[in-house]
Protein backbone atom coordinates (compact mmCIF):
# COMPACT_ATOMS: atom_id res chain seq x y z
CA UNK A 1 0.00 0.00 0.00
CA UNK A 2 1.51 3.49 -0.74
CA UNK A 3 1.06 6.23 0.99
CA UNK A 4 0.65 8.48 -1.50
CA UNK A 5 -3.10 7.20 -2.78
CA UNK A 6 -3.85 9.93 -5.09
CA UNK A 7 -6.42 10.87 -6.83
CA UNK A 8 -8.61 10.20 -3.70
CA UNK A 9 -10.97 6.84 -3.94
CA UNK A 10 -14.77 6.92 -2.92
CA UNK A 11 -16.59 4.47 -2.41
CA UNK A 12 -19.93 3.51 -4.33
CA UNK A 13 -21.82 5.84 -1.38
CA UNK A 14 -19.60 8.89 -3.14
CA UNK A 15 -17.43 9.69 -0.03
CA UNK A 16 -13.64 9.14 0.33
CA UNK A 17 -12.57 5.48 1.15
CA UNK A 18 -10.51 5.75 4.40
CA UNK A 19 -8.63 3.07 5.67
CA UNK A 20 -8.22 2.28 8.92
CA UNK A 21 -5.98 4.27 11.39
CA UNK A 22 -4.65 2.78 14.86
CA UNK A 23 -5.82 5.38 17.93
CA UNK A 24 -2.31 6.80 19.08
CA UNK A 25 -3.66 6.73 22.77
CA UNK A 26 -3.97 3.69 24.95
CA UNK A 27 -7.85 4.53 25.62
CA UNK A 28 -8.26 4.27 21.89
CA UNK A 29 -6.75 0.98 21.24
CA UNK A 30 -8.58 0.19 24.04
CA UNK A 31 -11.66 0.91 22.21
CA UNK A 32 -10.67 -1.11 19.17
CA UNK A 33 -9.60 -4.02 21.29
CA UNK A 34 -12.59 -3.77 23.38
CA UNK A 35 -14.27 -7.07 21.85
CA UNK A 36 -10.91 -9.04 21.79
CA UNK A 37 -10.35 -8.17 25.37
CA UNK A 38 -14.08 -9.19 27.01
CA UNK A 39 -13.70 -12.60 24.82
CA UNK A 40 -10.40 -13.49 26.72
CA UNK A 41 -12.19 -12.28 29.58
CA UNK A 42 -15.40 -14.45 28.63
CA UNK A 43 -12.99 -17.40 27.71
CA UNK A 44 -10.21 -17.16 30.64
CA UNK A 45 -13.54 -16.24 32.99
CA UNK A 46 -15.89 -19.86 31.56
CA UNK A 47 -12.09 -21.89 32.49
CA UNK A 48 -11.82 -20.50 35.60
CA UNK A 49 -15.04 -21.32 36.85
CA UNK A 50 -14.83 -25.20 36.25
CA UNK A 51 -11.13 -24.69 37.25
CA UNK A 52 -11.66 -23.16 40.68
CA UNK A 53 -15.11 -25.39 41.21
CA UNK A 54 -12.89 -28.69 40.63
CA UNK A 55 -9.57 -27.57 41.98
CA UNK A 56 -10.35 -25.57 45.20
CA UNK A 57 -14.15 -26.58 45.37
CA UNK A 58 -16.16 -23.07 45.01
CA UNK A 59 -19.52 -22.97 45.96
CA UNK A 60 -22.83 -20.79 45.86
CA UNK A 61 -25.26 -21.15 49.04
CA UNK A 62 -23.75 -25.11 49.23
CA UNK A 63 -24.21 -25.82 45.94
CA UNK A 64 -21.27 -26.35 43.75
CA UNK A 65 -20.62 -23.45 41.41
CA UNK A 66 -19.59 -25.02 37.99
CA UNK A 67 -18.82 -28.49 37.70
CA UNK A 68 -17.72 -30.32 35.02
CA UNK A 69 -15.97 -29.17 31.91
CA UNK A 70 -17.10 -27.79 28.40
CA UNK A 71 -18.59 -31.34 27.20
CA UNK A 72 -20.90 -31.39 30.11
CA UNK A 73 -21.69 -29.40 33.01
CA UNK A 74 -23.95 -28.07 35.44
CA UNK A 75 -24.85 -25.01 36.73
CA UNK A 76 -25.17 -24.54 41.00
CA UNK A 77 -26.05 -28.21 41.01
CA UNK A 78 -29.30 -27.46 39.11
CA UNK A 79 -28.60 -26.46 35.59
CA UNK A 80 -27.42 -28.82 33.22
CA UNK A 81 -25.78 -27.96 30.14
CA UNK A 82 -24.01 -29.83 27.52
CA UNK A 83 -22.01 -29.92 23.87
CA UNK A 84 -25.09 -30.60 21.87
CA UNK A 85 -22.68 -31.82 18.78
CA UNK A 86 -20.96 -34.33 21.56
CA UNK A 87 -25.10 -35.51 22.72
CA UNK A 88 -25.25 -36.25 19.29
CA UNK A 89 -22.83 -38.09 18.29
CA UNK A 90 -23.75 -40.43 21.19
CA UNK A 91 -27.40 -40.91 19.99
CA UNK A 92 -26.02 -42.14 17.23
CA UNK A 93 -24.17 -44.79 18.41
CA UNK A 94 -27.60 -45.76 19.16
CA UNK A 95 -27.55 -45.43 23.11
CA UNK A 96 -30.52 -43.10 24.30
CA UNK A 97 -28.35 -40.90 27.13
CA UNK A 98 -30.41 -39.86 30.13
CA UNK A 99 -32.47 -36.52 30.25
CA UNK A 100 -30.31 -34.78 31.79
CA UNK A 101 -27.82 -34.49 29.18
CA UNK A 102 -30.22 -34.08 26.82
CA UNK A 103 -31.80 -30.89 28.71
CA UNK A 104 -28.44 -29.70 28.86
CA UNK A 105 -27.89 -30.09 24.94
CA UNK A 106 -31.28 -28.20 24.47
CA UNK A 107 -30.23 -25.10 26.59
CA UNK A 108 -26.99 -24.56 25.28
CA UNK A 109 -28.61 -25.07 21.46
CA UNK A 110 -31.03 -22.59 22.82
CA UNK A 111 -28.27 -20.27 24.09
CA UNK A 112 -26.32 -20.39 21.12
CA UNK A 113 -30.04 -19.87 18.49
CA UNK A 114 -29.77 -16.22 20.36
CA UNK A 115 -26.47 -15.79 20.28
CA UNK A 116 -25.12 -16.81 17.03
CA UNK A 117 -23.77 -20.29 16.36
CA UNK A 118 -20.10 -20.01 16.71
CA UNK A 119 -20.23 -17.15 19.03
CA UNK A 120 -19.41 -20.45 21.18
CA UNK A 121 -16.06 -20.62 18.71
CA UNK A 122 -14.98 -16.69 19.03
CA UNK A 123 -15.92 -16.45 22.69
CA UNK A 124 -16.16 -19.59 24.93
CA UNK A 125 -13.76 -22.29 22.92
CA UNK A 126 -10.11 -22.25 24.47
CA UNK A 127 -8.83 -23.24 21.27
CA UNK A 128 -9.34 -20.06 19.66
CA UNK A 129 -6.86 -18.47 22.13
CA UNK A 130 -4.21 -21.07 20.62
CA UNK A 131 -5.10 -20.60 16.76
CA UNK A 132 -5.97 -16.52 17.10
CA UNK A 133 -2.35 -16.69 19.03
CA UNK A 134 -0.90 -18.62 15.37
CA UNK A 135 -2.85 -16.34 13.16
CA UNK A 136 -1.18 -13.38 14.91
CA UNK A 137 2.56 -14.83 14.51
CA UNK A 138 1.63 -16.25 11.57
CA UNK A 139 1.03 -11.97 10.42
CA UNK A 140 3.54 -10.81 12.05
CA UNK A 141 6.28 -13.35 10.25
CA UNK A 142 4.76 -13.33 7.03
CA UNK A 143 4.10 -16.78 6.36
CA UNK A 144 2.53 -18.05 3.43
CA UNK A 145 0.00 -20.89 3.12
CA UNK A 146 1.36 -24.34 2.14
CA UNK A 147 -1.64 -25.40 0.28
CA UNK A 148 -5.28 -24.31 -0.21
CA UNK A 149 -8.40 -26.16 0.99
CA UNK A 150 -11.86 -25.64 0.62
CA UNK A 151 -13.12 -23.87 3.83
CA UNK A 152 -16.68 -26.17 3.00
CA UNK A 153 -14.17 -29.36 3.56
CA UNK A 154 -15.52 -28.85 7.72
CA UNK A 155 -19.14 -29.66 6.57
CA UNK A 156 -16.92 -33.26 5.43
CA UNK A 157 -15.52 -33.28 8.46
CA UNK A 158 -19.28 -33.02 10.30
CA UNK A 159 -20.50 -35.45 8.28
CA UNK A 160 -17.49 -37.84 8.81
CA UNK A 161 -17.62 -37.58 12.45
CA UNK A 162 -21.42 -37.99 12.64
CA UNK A 163 -20.81 -41.40 10.43
CA UNK A 164 -18.03 -42.62 12.49
CA UNK A 165 -19.91 -42.42 15.54
CA UNK A 166 -22.97 -44.80 13.65
CA UNK A 167 -20.38 -47.17 12.14
CA UNK A 168 -17.81 -47.19 15.28
CA UNK A 169 -20.08 -47.15 18.24
CA UNK A 170 -18.15 -44.29 20.04
CA UNK A 171 -18.65 -40.82 19.65
CA UNK A 172 -15.96 -40.17 17.38
CA UNK A 173 -14.66 -36.82 17.15
CA UNK A 174 -15.37 -36.85 21.45
CA UNK A 175 -12.18 -39.32 21.02
CA UNK A 176 -9.87 -37.05 19.15
CA UNK A 177 -10.80 -33.34 19.69
CA UNK A 178 -7.86 -31.40 20.37
CA UNK A 179 -10.67 -28.79 22.11
CA UNK A 180 -12.21 -31.27 24.62
CA UNK A 181 -8.29 -32.46 25.50
CA UNK A 182 -7.57 -29.10 26.26
CA UNK A 183 -10.16 -27.89 28.55
CA UNK A 184 -10.55 -31.33 29.83
CA UNK A 185 -6.61 -31.17 31.08
CA UNK A 186 -6.61 -27.91 31.78
CA UNK A 187 -9.38 -28.41 34.65
CA UNK A 188 -8.94 -31.89 35.49
CA UNK A 189 -5.18 -33.46 35.15
CA UNK A 190 -2.66 -32.72 32.49
CA UNK A 191 -1.72 -35.35 30.10
CA UNK A 192 -0.21 -35.39 26.86
CA UNK A 193 -2.95 -33.92 25.12
CA UNK A 194 -0.98 -30.36 25.06
CA UNK A 195 0.56 -32.33 22.34
CA UNK A 196 -2.67 -32.07 19.90
CA UNK A 197 -3.05 -28.39 20.82
CA UNK A 198 0.29 -27.72 19.77
CA UNK A 199 -0.36 -29.82 16.44
CA UNK A 200 -3.12 -27.65 15.73
CA UNK A 201 -0.85 -24.55 16.76
CA UNK A 202 1.77 -25.32 14.17
CA UNK A 203 -0.83 -26.41 12.05
CA UNK A 204 -2.21 -23.23 11.97
CA UNK A 205 1.10 -20.82 12.56
CA UNK A 206 2.90 -23.11 9.33
CA UNK A 207 0.62 -24.74 7.61
CA UNK A 208 -3.11 -22.78 6.50
CA UNK A 209 -3.77 -19.81 7.92
CA UNK A 210 -7.00 -20.52 10.21
CA UNK A 211 -6.67 -24.26 9.36
CA UNK A 212 -8.13 -25.75 12.09
CA UNK A 213 -11.15 -23.08 13.03
CA UNK A 214 -11.63 -22.11 9.41
CA UNK A 215 -11.65 -25.23 7.75
CA UNK A 216 -11.40 -28.69 9.46
CA UNK A 217 -13.25 -28.54 12.79
CA UNK A 218 -16.64 -30.34 12.46
CA UNK A 219 -17.67 -28.75 15.77
CA UNK A 220 -17.57 -25.54 14.41
CA UNK A 221 -19.23 -26.54 11.36
CA UNK A 222 -21.81 -27.79 13.71
CA UNK A 223 -22.96 -24.57 15.43
CA UNK A 224 -22.04 -22.88 12.00
CA UNK A 225 -25.34 -25.06 10.69
CA UNK A 226 -27.38 -24.83 14.17
CA UNK A 227 -26.89 -21.28 14.35
CA UNK A 228 -27.92 -20.34 10.68
CA UNK A 229 -30.90 -18.31 12.13
CA UNK A 230 -29.33 -16.79 15.16
CA UNK A 231 -30.95 -14.05 16.87
CA UNK A 232 -27.47 -11.80 17.45
CA UNK A 233 -25.88 -11.07 14.17
CA UNK A 234 -24.09 -8.23 12.78
CA UNK A 235 -25.99 -5.38 11.09
CA UNK A 236 -24.67 -3.90 8.10
CA UNK A 237 -25.74 0.06 7.21
CA UNK A 238 -25.22 -0.51 3.22
CA UNK A 239 -25.31 3.49 3.04
CA UNK A 240 -22.61 4.27 4.57
CA UNK A 241 -20.35 1.57 3.70
CA UNK A 242 -17.43 2.72 1.05
CA UNK A 243 -16.35 -0.71 0.08
CA UNK A 244 -12.88 -0.24 1.68
CA UNK A 245 -12.14 -3.62 2.92
CA UNK A 246 -10.78 -3.18 5.69
CA UNK A 247 -13.27 -5.92 7.88
CA UNK A 248 -12.34 -8.62 5.11
CA UNK A 249 -9.26 -8.37 6.11
CA UNK A 250 -9.39 -8.79 9.45
CA UNK A 251 -12.24 -11.32 9.45
CA UNK A 252 -10.86 -14.73 10.48
CA UNK A 253 -14.11 -16.04 8.01
CA UNK A 254 -13.45 -13.56 4.57
CA UNK A 255 -15.95 -15.08 3.07
CA UNK A 256 -18.94 -14.06 5.09
CA UNK A 257 -18.07 -10.77 4.38
CA UNK A 258 -20.21 -10.68 1.32
CA UNK A 259 -21.05 -6.80 0.95
CA UNK A 260 -23.54 -7.75 -1.74
CA UNK A 261 -25.38 -10.56 0.35
CA UNK A 262 -24.86 -7.46 3.10
CA UNK A 263 -26.87 -4.93 1.27
CA UNK A 264 -29.25 -7.37 0.23
CA UNK A 265 -30.15 -8.86 3.99
CA UNK A 266 -29.10 -5.57 6.20
CA UNK A 267 -26.36 -8.43 8.41
CA UNK A 268 -23.97 -10.70 7.90
CA UNK A 269 -25.97 -13.41 7.93
CA UNK A 270 -24.00 -16.36 7.08
CA UNK A 271 -23.62 -19.13 10.11
CA UNK A 272 -19.45 -19.08 9.54
CA UNK A 273 -19.69 -15.83 10.79
CA UNK A 274 -18.52 -16.33 14.77
CA UNK A 275 -19.66 -12.76 16.14
CA UNK A 276 -15.68 -11.75 17.29
CA UNK A 277 -16.51 -8.36 16.21
CA UNK A 278 -13.24 -7.37 14.89
CA UNK A 279 -14.84 -6.15 12.17
CA UNK A 280 -16.85 -4.03 14.26
CA UNK A 281 -13.59 -2.22 15.79
CA UNK A 282 -11.65 -1.88 12.37
CA UNK A 283 -14.74 -0.45 10.45
CA UNK A 284 -13.71 3.32 10.27
CA UNK A 285 -16.76 4.17 9.16
CA UNK A 286 -19.29 2.19 12.24
CA UNK A 287 -20.91 0.62 9.18
CA UNK A 288 -20.91 -2.42 11.30
CA UNK A 289 -22.50 -3.19 14.94
CA UNK A 290 -23.91 -6.13 16.89
CA UNK A 291 -27.75 -5.99 16.53
CA UNK A 292 -30.64 -8.32 16.45
CA UNK A 293 -31.70 -10.33 13.45
CA UNK A 294 -35.32 -9.59 14.30
CA UNK A 295 -34.74 -5.74 14.53
CA UNK A 296 -32.73 -5.96 11.31
CA UNK A 297 -35.47 -7.69 9.26
CA UNK A 298 -38.03 -4.97 10.40
CA UNK A 299 -36.04 -2.28 9.71
CA UNK A 300 -34.68 -3.97 6.14
CA UNK A 301 -38.32 -4.69 5.14
CA UNK A 302 -39.33 -0.52 6.09
CA UNK A 303 -36.60 0.32 4.16
CA UNK A 304 -37.28 -1.23 0.93
CA UNK A 305 -40.89 -0.41 1.36
CA UNK A 306 -39.91 3.31 2.04
CA UNK A 307 -37.40 3.35 -0.84
CA UNK A 308 -39.68 1.61 -3.36
CA UNK A 309 -42.47 4.32 -2.28
CA UNK A 310 -40.14 6.76 -2.73
CA UNK A 311 -39.27 5.17 -6.50
CA UNK A 312 -42.90 5.18 -6.88
CA UNK A 313 -43.44 8.64 -6.17
CA UNK B 1 -24.98 -16.58 -7.04
CA UNK B 2 -23.67 -14.39 -9.54
CA UNK B 3 -19.87 -15.60 -9.16
CA UNK B 4 -20.49 -19.38 -10.18
CA UNK B 5 -18.14 -21.28 -12.57
CA UNK B 6 -19.07 -23.87 -14.96
CA UNK B 7 -17.31 -26.74 -14.80
CA UNK B 8 -17.01 -29.66 -17.46
CA UNK B 9 -18.75 -32.82 -16.76
CA UNK B 10 -15.43 -34.53 -16.27
CA UNK B 11 -13.99 -31.86 -13.49
CA UNK B 12 -17.50 -32.56 -11.87
CA UNK B 13 -17.02 -35.92 -11.68
CA UNK B 14 -12.83 -35.37 -11.21
CA UNK B 15 -13.73 -33.61 -8.28
CA UNK B 16 -16.64 -35.44 -6.49
CA UNK B 17 -13.96 -38.64 -6.81
CA UNK B 18 -11.41 -36.31 -5.17
CA UNK B 19 -13.69 -35.57 -2.41
CA UNK B 20 -14.61 -38.93 -1.83
CA UNK B 21 -11.11 -39.90 -1.50
CA UNK B 22 -10.39 -37.32 0.72
CA UNK B 23 -13.30 -38.28 3.28
CA UNK B 24 -12.29 -41.98 2.98
CA UNK B 25 -8.69 -41.71 3.64
CA UNK B 26 -9.83 -39.17 6.51
CA UNK B 27 -12.30 -41.82 7.81
CA UNK B 28 -9.78 -44.84 7.59
CA UNK B 29 -7.41 -43.14 9.69
CA UNK B 30 -9.98 -41.67 12.04
CA UNK B 31 -11.24 -45.00 12.75
CA UNK B 32 -8.23 -46.21 13.04
CA UNK B 33 -7.88 -44.16 16.14
CA UNK B 34 -10.60 -45.17 17.88
CA UNK B 35 -9.96 -48.56 17.49
CA UNK B 36 -6.53 -48.02 19.11
CA UNK B 37 -8.40 -46.08 21.62
CA UNK B 38 -11.53 -48.32 22.39
CA UNK B 39 -9.13 -51.62 22.45
CA UNK B 40 -6.87 -49.68 25.59
CA UNK B 41 -9.56 -50.39 27.82
CA UNK B 42 -9.14 -54.26 29.97
CA UNK B 43 -7.68 -52.78 32.49
CA UNK B 44 -9.47 -49.58 34.04
CA UNK B 45 -10.97 -49.99 36.89
CA UNK B 46 -14.39 -47.77 36.14
CA UNK B 47 -16.67 -45.80 38.71
CA UNK B 48 -19.41 -47.88 40.59
CA UNK B 49 -22.37 -48.52 38.39
CA UNK B 50 -20.75 -48.05 35.07
CA UNK B 51 -21.98 -49.81 32.04
CA UNK B 52 -20.79 -52.51 30.10
CA UNK B 53 -17.18 -50.80 28.57
CA UNK B 54 -18.55 -50.66 24.83
CA UNK B 55 -21.81 -49.09 26.46
CA UNK B 56 -19.87 -46.97 28.89
CA UNK B 57 -17.61 -46.20 25.66
CA UNK B 58 -20.53 -45.16 23.75
CA UNK B 59 -22.18 -42.89 26.59
CA UNK B 60 -19.51 -41.16 28.99
CA UNK B 61 -19.69 -37.68 27.53
CA UNK B 62 -16.21 -37.18 29.45
CA UNK B 63 -17.39 -34.18 31.20
CA UNK B 64 -15.77 -35.11 34.69
CA UNK B 65 -18.52 -34.65 36.68
CA UNK B 66 -18.21 -37.95 38.34
CA UNK B 67 -14.65 -36.80 39.53
CA UNK B 68 -15.66 -33.66 40.55
CA UNK B 69 -18.42 -35.29 42.95
CA UNK B 70 -16.19 -38.17 44.80
CA UNK B 71 -15.38 -36.94 48.08
CA UNK B 72 -12.30 -39.09 48.46
CA UNK B 73 -10.28 -38.01 44.79
CA UNK B 74 -10.54 -41.48 43.90
CA UNK B 75 -11.88 -40.97 40.23
CA UNK B 76 -9.15 -39.25 37.57
CA UNK B 77 -9.95 -38.40 33.57
CA UNK B 78 -7.90 -40.69 31.44
CA UNK B 79 -5.31 -38.02 29.97
CA UNK B 80 -4.01 -38.29 26.46
CA UNK B 81 -1.18 -41.10 27.29
CA UNK B 82 -2.99 -42.96 30.00
CA UNK B 83 -3.55 -45.77 27.61
CA UNK B 84 -7.46 -45.69 28.94
CA UNK B 85 -9.86 -44.57 26.32
CA UNK B 86 -9.04 -40.81 26.51
CA UNK B 87 -11.01 -38.37 28.86
CA UNK B 88 -13.12 -41.63 30.86
CA UNK B 89 -13.10 -42.07 34.13
CA UNK B 90 -11.03 -44.62 35.99
CA UNK B 91 -9.43 -45.11 39.51
CA UNK B 92 -6.08 -46.91 40.43
CA UNK B 93 -7.37 -48.67 43.49
CA UNK B 94 -3.82 -49.08 44.91
CA UNK B 95 -3.46 -45.40 45.32
CA UNK B 96 -6.74 -43.91 46.37
CA UNK B 97 -9.81 -46.78 46.27
CA UNK B 98 -13.18 -46.53 45.79
CA UNK B 99 -14.49 -46.27 49.39
CA UNK B 100 -18.23 -46.90 48.56
CA UNK B 101 -20.22 -44.02 49.83
CA UNK B 102 -24.02 -44.97 50.28
CA UNK B 103 -25.44 -42.44 48.24
CA UNK B 104 -23.08 -43.15 45.27
CA UNK B 105 -22.46 -39.63 44.38
CA UNK B 106 -20.57 -40.13 40.92
CA UNK B 107 -23.61 -41.69 39.73
CA UNK B 108 -25.89 -38.92 40.79
CA UNK B 109 -23.45 -36.60 38.89
CA UNK B 110 -23.33 -38.72 35.96
CA UNK B 111 -25.64 -36.57 33.09
CA UNK B 112 -25.56 -39.32 30.68
CA UNK B 113 -26.07 -42.59 32.20
CA UNK B 114 -22.64 -44.07 31.26
CA UNK B 115 -22.67 -44.78 35.22
CA UNK B 116 -25.95 -46.17 35.74
CA UNK B 117 -28.75 -44.96 37.87
CA UNK B 118 -30.20 -48.35 38.33
CA UNK B 119 -27.42 -49.30 40.72
CA UNK B 120 -29.36 -48.08 44.51
CA UNK B 121 -27.04 -50.30 46.55
CA UNK B 122 -23.32 -49.68 45.86
CA UNK B 123 -22.68 -53.28 47.41
CA UNK B 124 -24.14 -54.69 44.33
CA UNK B 125 -21.80 -52.81 42.40
CA UNK B 126 -19.55 -54.58 39.71
CA UNK B 127 -15.94 -52.62 39.64
CA UNK B 128 -13.57 -55.62 39.37
CA UNK B 129 -12.91 -58.44 41.02
CA UNK B 130 -10.19 -58.87 43.58
CA UNK B 131 -7.51 -61.40 42.69
CA UNK B 132 -4.57 -63.33 44.75
CA UNK B 133 -1.67 -63.68 43.86
CA UNK B 134 -0.52 -66.68 46.19
CA UNK B 135 3.12 -66.73 45.34
CA UNK B 136 3.24 -63.39 47.11
CA UNK B 137 0.28 -63.15 49.85
CA UNK B 138 1.66 -63.11 53.00
CA UNK B 139 -0.77 -65.22 54.42
CA UNK B 140 -0.08 -68.19 52.01
CA UNK B 141 4.00 -67.70 53.11
CA UNK B 142 1.83 -69.17 56.33
CA UNK B 143 2.10 -65.48 58.08
CA UNK B 144 -1.29 -64.41 60.00
CA UNK B 145 -1.44 -61.42 57.74
CA UNK B 146 -5.33 -61.43 56.92
CA UNK B 147 -5.25 -57.63 56.17
CA UNK B 148 -7.44 -57.77 53.38
CA UNK B 149 -10.22 -59.53 54.91
CA UNK B 150 -10.65 -56.98 57.88
CA UNK B 151 -10.31 -53.97 55.52
CA UNK B 152 -12.93 -55.50 53.48
CA UNK B 153 -16.27 -53.25 53.24
CA UNK B 154 -18.57 -56.57 52.21
CA UNK B 155 -16.76 -58.32 54.85
CA UNK B 156 -16.91 -62.00 55.20
CA UNK B 157 -18.96 -61.91 52.25
CA UNK B 158 -16.23 -60.99 49.41
CA UNK B 159 -13.26 -62.20 51.22
CA UNK B 160 -13.39 -65.17 53.76
CA UNK B 161 -10.25 -66.69 55.32
CA UNK B 162 -10.42 -70.39 55.12
CA UNK B 163 -8.10 -73.04 56.31
CA UNK B 164 -5.51 -74.71 54.24
CA UNK B 165 -3.25 -77.46 55.08
CA UNK B 166 0.42 -76.70 54.99
CA UNK B 167 3.12 -79.36 53.85
CA UNK B 168 6.17 -78.65 55.86
CA UNK B 169 4.03 -78.09 59.43
CA UNK B 170 1.09 -79.69 61.15
CA UNK B 171 0.04 -76.16 61.62
CA UNK B 172 -2.71 -75.14 58.83
CA UNK B 173 -2.35 -71.49 56.88
CA UNK B 174 -5.29 -69.27 56.69
CA UNK B 175 -5.84 -67.92 53.60
CA UNK B 176 -8.01 -65.11 52.31
CA UNK B 177 -10.48 -66.00 49.54
CA UNK B 178 -12.18 -63.71 47.30
CA UNK B 179 -15.70 -64.62 46.33
CA UNK B 180 -17.07 -63.34 43.00
CA UNK B 181 -20.61 -63.05 43.75
CA UNK B 182 -20.14 -60.59 46.68
CA UNK B 183 -16.47 -58.46 45.90
CA UNK B 184 -17.35 -54.97 44.66
CA UNK B 185 -14.00 -54.36 43.17
CA UNK B 186 -13.84 -51.51 44.98
CA UNK B 187 -9.72 -51.72 45.55
CA UNK B 188 -9.37 -51.22 49.15
CA UNK B 189 -7.75 -54.63 49.38
CA UNK B 190 -5.48 -53.90 46.97
CA UNK B 191 -4.39 -50.49 49.06
CA UNK B 192 -4.39 -51.97 52.44
CA UNK B 193 -2.45 -54.89 51.43
CA UNK B 194 1.14 -54.28 52.67
CA UNK B 195 3.36 -56.48 50.72
CA UNK B 196 5.85 -53.90 48.36
CA UNK B 197 3.73 -54.85 45.52
CA UNK B 198 -0.10 -55.38 46.12
CA UNK B 199 -0.47 -59.34 46.64
CA UNK B 200 -3.77 -58.72 45.87
CA UNK B 201 -4.95 -56.74 42.62
CA UNK B 202 -8.20 -55.87 41.28
CA UNK B 203 -8.96 -56.42 37.37
CA UNK B 204 -11.95 -56.38 35.19
CA UNK B 205 -13.96 -59.54 35.77
CA UNK B 206 -13.70 -60.55 32.05
CA UNK B 207 -9.84 -60.83 32.29
CA UNK B 208 -10.04 -63.40 35.26
CA UNK B 209 -13.06 -65.18 35.58
CA UNK B 210 -13.97 -68.48 33.53
CA UNK B 211 -16.65 -69.92 33.23
CA UNK B 212 -17.99 -73.85 33.77
CA UNK B 213 -20.22 -74.28 31.57
CA UNK B 214 -24.03 -74.68 32.04
CA UNK B 215 -24.06 -78.51 30.86
CA UNK B 216 -21.81 -79.42 34.14
CA UNK B 217 -24.61 -80.63 37.30
CA UNK B 218 -23.07 -80.21 40.91
CA UNK B 219 -24.81 -83.14 42.02
CA UNK B 220 -23.24 -82.23 45.54
CA UNK B 221 -24.22 -78.66 45.48
CA UNK B 222 -27.49 -77.96 47.67
CA UNK B 223 -28.96 -75.64 45.03
CA UNK B 224 -28.86 -78.33 42.23
CA UNK B 225 -31.73 -79.95 41.51
CA UNK B 226 -31.62 -83.59 41.50
CA UNK B 227 -33.41 -84.68 38.59
CA UNK B 228 -33.24 -88.03 36.30
CA UNK B 229 -33.30 -86.24 33.47
CA UNK B 230 -29.81 -85.02 31.51
CA UNK B 231 -29.37 -83.91 28.11
CA UNK B 232 -28.53 -85.84 24.89
CA UNK B 233 -25.32 -87.11 24.28
CA UNK B 234 -24.31 -84.33 22.09
CA UNK B 235 -27.20 -82.25 22.71
CA UNK B 236 -26.75 -78.60 24.57
CA UNK B 237 -27.90 -77.35 28.14
CA UNK B 238 -31.25 -76.18 27.92
CA UNK B 239 -32.15 -78.11 24.83
CA UNK B 240 -35.93 -77.98 24.29
CA UNK B 241 -36.53 -81.86 24.76
CA UNK B 242 -34.47 -83.21 26.96
CA UNK B 243 -34.09 -87.11 26.62
CA UNK B 244 -35.65 -89.24 29.27
CA UNK B 245 -33.09 -90.62 31.80
CA UNK B 246 -32.45 -93.97 30.76
CA UNK B 247 -29.74 -96.02 31.91
CA UNK B 248 -26.76 -95.20 28.98
CA UNK B 249 -24.86 -97.53 29.65
CA UNK B 250 -26.70 -100.36 29.64
CA UNK B 251 -29.10 -99.41 27.01
CA UNK B 252 -27.44 -97.51 25.10
CA UNK B 253 -27.55 -93.89 24.31
CA UNK B 254 -31.36 -93.33 22.85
Amino acid sequence: MSTTRAPLRTGPNGRPVRPFVMPASFAGKLRVWRYLLLRRVVQFGVLLLFLGTVRWGWEVAGKPLLSGNLSASELLGTIPMADPFAVLQIILTRQLPQAEVLTGAGIILMIYLILGGRSWCAWVCPINMVTDLAAWLRRRLGISDLFRLSRNIRYTVLALALALSALSGVAAFEWISPISMLHRELIFSAGLGWTAVLGVFLFDLFILRHGWCGHLCPLGAFYALAGKLAQVRIRFDAPTCTHCGECARVCPEPQVMNLKAASATGMIASGECTNCGRCITICPENTLQFDLRHFINTRQKTDTTESRQRRAA
Amino acid sequence: MANMTVISRRDFFTRVAQGAALAATGGLVWSYLLNQQARATPFAIRPPGARYEPDFNARCIKCGQCVDACPYDTLKLATADAGIPIGTPYFIPRETPCYMCEDIPCIAACPTGALDPALEDIDDSLMGLAVIDIENCLSWQGLRCEICFRECPVQGRAITVEHHPRRLSKHAMFVPLVHSDACTGCGICEKACPTQEAAIHVLQPDLVQGKIGDHYRLGWTSDTPITHEFNAVGGTAGADTPASGLDYLNEGPP
